[in-house]
C-alpha cells in the first residue's frame, strides 16, 4: 500500500517534470517524397532548412523524406500518401498527380522560378577505365560492338532523359529528320544487352556485375559512382551535346492545406532557390540555377551544349504521348519483324 | 437424413463459423480481386483483347508461366529427395539443414534476386566457371528458372515431409516379406501416399513462382520479348498510370493460375479416389 502510494508520487512528480516539455515540442512535420537519387541531398538539405526555420520563426520543423522509383511515389501520392511537397526526377510525374487526384493546380509549374525546378542533371556516359572503346559522343554508343547501359526507360525517369537525349542529337545530327532519327535510337537499343528497371539497378549492373562498356545516365549519378568507388577504375565522358535534365518540385495544394503546413512547406521548396540550398545541389553534383553558385563550381562539371524537352519535343506530355506510351516509337524498336 | 443433419455435433457453432468464414474469404480475398476485374471493365473488349495478345505480353506468358511450371517440376524431384533424407537419415547437422530449407521462404525476395545475381553473373562465382562452357544464366530466361526454382523448394520439402513421417518403415518392410523388389516397392507403396502432397507442393512453388517479382527482375536481364516477365509488364504499365492495361494483365495471371489449380486439384481428387478403389 505504501510502496503504491511512492509509486503514484513519482509517477506523478515525474509527469509533472516531462509534461511542459511535451507541450513545448510542438514541433511541425513535413513529408518530402522524392526519387531515388535525391536521398542524400535532401538529408543534408533537411538538417538546413531546420536551423533556417527554428533561427526565423523559432519553429521546431521534422521533415520526413521518402524516395523510390519517380512514378512509383507519384503513385503513392495519387492512391493517398500524405505528401505536403513532391520533388520528382519528371514533370510528367508531377502532371499526374495534378491531373488524377486533382491535389495539385494545373498551372503548377509557373509558380516556382525556372519551371519549378530548382537544381538541374544531364545525361552523360561513365566508361570503364582508360576509355578503351574509345567513347567520346553520342555516335560512337551505336558502333556495333558496344554494349551500352540504361536503365528501361518504361519503368525509369532516368532512363527517359537518357532516350530523349540520344533522339535529340541525332535530330540536330541528320536535320531534324525523324526517320533517321528513329534508326538512330534503334541502333542504340540494339546495343542494350540488359534492362534495369531503375537508375540504381543500372549503375549496379554496370559497375558490380562488370556488364557493358559505358553506363547512360544521371550526370550527378556518375559523380556519385565515381566518388564512391574511388576515381581509379571509371571515367565520366560528357558528350558534345545531352538534354537538360530538369528534376521539378511542387507543394502538394490538396494535403498542405488540410495538414495547415502550407506556409512552411512553401518555405521549404522556397529555400531549394537560396544561396543554401543551391550550395548543397552543387555539392549533391547537381547543377545549380543561381548565377553565383553555378560560376564557384563551374570547374566541377564538365562545359557542354544542353537543349530542354520543351524546345525539342513540346513538353513532358507529347514525349510520352510519342515515345513511351504502349505502341510508341520506343516499342516500335522492339516489334518483332 | 433429416435426423443426421439435425444432429449436433460434437463442437457447436457450425453456422457461426462457416459466416465468419464467408465474412473473412471476402474481406481478405475476395475484394480485392473484385477490384481488379471491376478496373479491367472500364474497357471495350477489342481494348482488352489488344492488350492481352500483344506479342510482347504473350511472349512474357511463356516465360512466366513456363519458368514457373519447369522450376515447379525441377523442385518436384528434388525437394522429395530433400525430404526424404531429412526424414529417413539421421547426420550431423541434419537440423541446421532442416532450418535452411525454409530460408528461400523468409528471405526477402529482392536480396535473394541480387545474391543469385551477383554468383550467376559472369564475374560471379559460379558465373565464371560457366560462361566459358557457352552457359549464361544471369540476364537470360535461364536466370529466371534459377530464381523461380529457388523460391519454390520450401513448399515441396515442407509438404512432402509430414507425410514421409507419418508412413511407418514397417509398410515397405511389409513389402519386401511379400516378396517386392527396391522399385515395386517405390511405385507401388511410396508413391501412392506421397503423390497427393507431391501434387500440393508443386502447385504451391508454382503458385508462388508465377506471382513472384521481387527476386526475378535483378536477374532476368528484361530484354522485351525475351526475358521479361508478365509481372514486368504490369509494372510498367503502372508506370504510365494506365491502372486499366495493368489489371488486364493481372487478370489474365489470375484466371491462368486459378485454372491451373483447378486442373491440379482435379488431378489429386481423381489420384487419391484411384487409391482409394485399389
Amino acid at each position: 500500500m505504501k510502496s503504491l502510494r511512492t509509486m503514484l508520487m513519482v509517477l506523478s512528480a515525474l509527469l509533472v517534470v516531462v509534461n511542459p516539455l511535451a507541450v513545448h515540442a510542438e514541433e511541425i512535420t513535413l513529408l518530402n517524397v522524392s526519387y531515388d537519387p535525391t536521398r542524400e541531398l535532401y538529408q543534408e538539405f533537411n538538417a538546413a532548412f531546420a536551423k533556417y526555420w527554428q533561427r526565423e520563426k523559432g519553429q521546431t520543423v521534422v521533415v520526413k523524406q521518402s524516395h523510390g522509383g519517380s512514378g512509383k511515389q507519384a503513385r503513392a501520392v495519387i492512391d493517398g500518401l500524405d505528401a505536403d511537397v513532391v520533388t520528382l526526377a519528371l514533370a510528367y510525374d508531377i502532371d499526374a498527380i495534378s491531373e488524377k487526384a486533382k491535389l495539385i493546380p494545373r498551372n503548377w509549374q509557373s509558380r516556382l522560378p525556372h519551371n519549378s525546378a530548382p537544381y538541374t542533371s544531364t545525361i552523360v556516359f561513365l566508361v570503364r577505365k582508360g576509355n578503351p572503346k574509345g567513347i567520346r559522343d553520342w555516335d560512337d554508343l551505336v558502333k556495333p560492338g558496344v554494349a551500352i547501359i540504361p536503365a528501361n526507360p518504361k519503368t525509369s525517369g532516368a532512363a527517359r532523359w537518357a532516350y530523349l537525349s540520344a533522339w535529340g542529337y541525332a535530330l540536330k545530327k541528320y536535320g531534324n529528320d525523324e526517320s533517321k532519327a528513329k534508326d538512330f535510337i534503334g541502333k542504340f537499343y540494339a546495343n542494350v544487352p540488359v534492362f534495369d528497371t531503375g537508375a540504381r539497378g543500372a549503375t549496379t549492373t554496370f559497375v558490380e556485375r562488370g556488364i557493358g562498356d559505358v553506363l547512360v545516365g544521371w550526370e550527378n549519378e556518375a559523380y556519385l559512382a565515381l566518388k564512391e568507388l574511388g576515381a581509379g577504375k571509371f571515367e565520366i565522358v560528357t558528350p558534345s551535346i545531352s538534354i537538360l535534365a530538369e528534376p521539378t518540385v511542387s507543394l502538394v495544394d490538396g494535403v498542405v492545406k488540410r495538414r495547415g503546413t502550407e506556409p512552411v512547406a512553401q518555405a521549404y521548396l522556397q529555400y531549394l532557390y537560396s544561396d543554401e540550398g543551391q550550395e548543397l545541389a552543387a555539392k549533391h553534383f547537381y547543377r545549380p540555377r543561381a548565377e553565383a553558385v553555378a560560376a564557384k563550381y563551374a570547374g566541377q562539371f564538365a562545359k557542354l551544349k544542353l537543349f530542354t524537352i520543351d524546345e525539342v519535343f513540346g513538353g513532358w506530355q507529347k514525349a510520352q504521348q510519342t515515345h513511351f506510351a504502349d505502341g510508341g516509337v520506343f516499342d516500335e524498336i522492339y516489334k518483332p519483324q | 437424413m433429416h435426423l443426421v443433419l439435425k444432429q449436433p455435433s460434437v463442437l457447436p457453432g457450425f453456422g457461426l463459423t462457416l459466416g465468419f468464414t464467408l465474412f473473412y474469404f471476402s474481406l481478405i480475398v475476395l475484394i480485392p480481386l473484385s477490384g481488379l476485374f471491376v478496373k479491367t471493365s472500364s474497357m471495350s473488349w477489342e481494348q482488352f483483347w489488344d492488350i492481352v495478345t500483344n506479342p510482347r505480353a504473350i511472349a512474357s506468358y511463356q516465360l512466366t508461366f513456363g519458368a514457373s511450371l519447369a522450376g515447379a517440376l525441377i523442385n518436384g524431384v528434388f525437394g522429395s529427395i530433400i525430404a526424404w533424407v531429412l526424414v529417413r537419415y539421421r547426420f550431423p547437422g541434419r537440423s541446421l539443414v532442416d532450418a535452411l530449407v525454409d530460408l528461400p521462404f523468409a528471405l526477402p525476395t529482392a536480396v535473394a534476386g541480387i545474391t543469385l545475381t551477383s554468383i550467376y553473373a559472369s564475374n560471379g562465382w559460379i558465373g565464371r566457371y560457366l560462361e566459358p562452357l557457352g552457359i549464361k544464366v544471369a540476364f537470360t530466361p535461364l536466370g529466371v528458372l534459377v530464381a523461380l526454382t529457388f523460391i519454390g523448394l520450401p513448399f515441396v520439402v515442407r509438404t512432402v515431409q509430414p507425410v514421409l513421417q507419418d508412413l511407418d518403415k514397417e509398410v515397405e518392410e511389409a513389402a519386401t516379406t511379400l516378396g517386392a523388389n527396391r522399385w515395386q516397392t517405390f511405385r507401388a507403396v511410396i508413391v501412392p501416399e506421397l503423390w497427393p502432397a507431391l501434387l500440393t507442393g508443386i502447385a504451391m512453388a508454382f503458385a508462388r513462382a508465377v506471382g513472384e517479382y521481387g527476386s526475378v527482375i535483378f536477374i532476368a536481364g528484361n530484354m522485351p520479348m525475351k526475358s521479361e516477365i508478365t509481372p514486368l509488364l504490369i509494372m510498367t504499365k503502372l508506370e504510365q498510370y494506365d491502372y486499366a492495361g495493368a489489371t488486364t494483365l493481372g487478370v489474365v495471371m489470375l484466371v491462368t493460375s486459378f485454372v491451373l489449380a483447378l486442373m491440379i486439384n482435379i488431378l489429386q481428387w481423381w489420384s487419391g479416389a484411384r487409391h482409394m478403389n485399389q
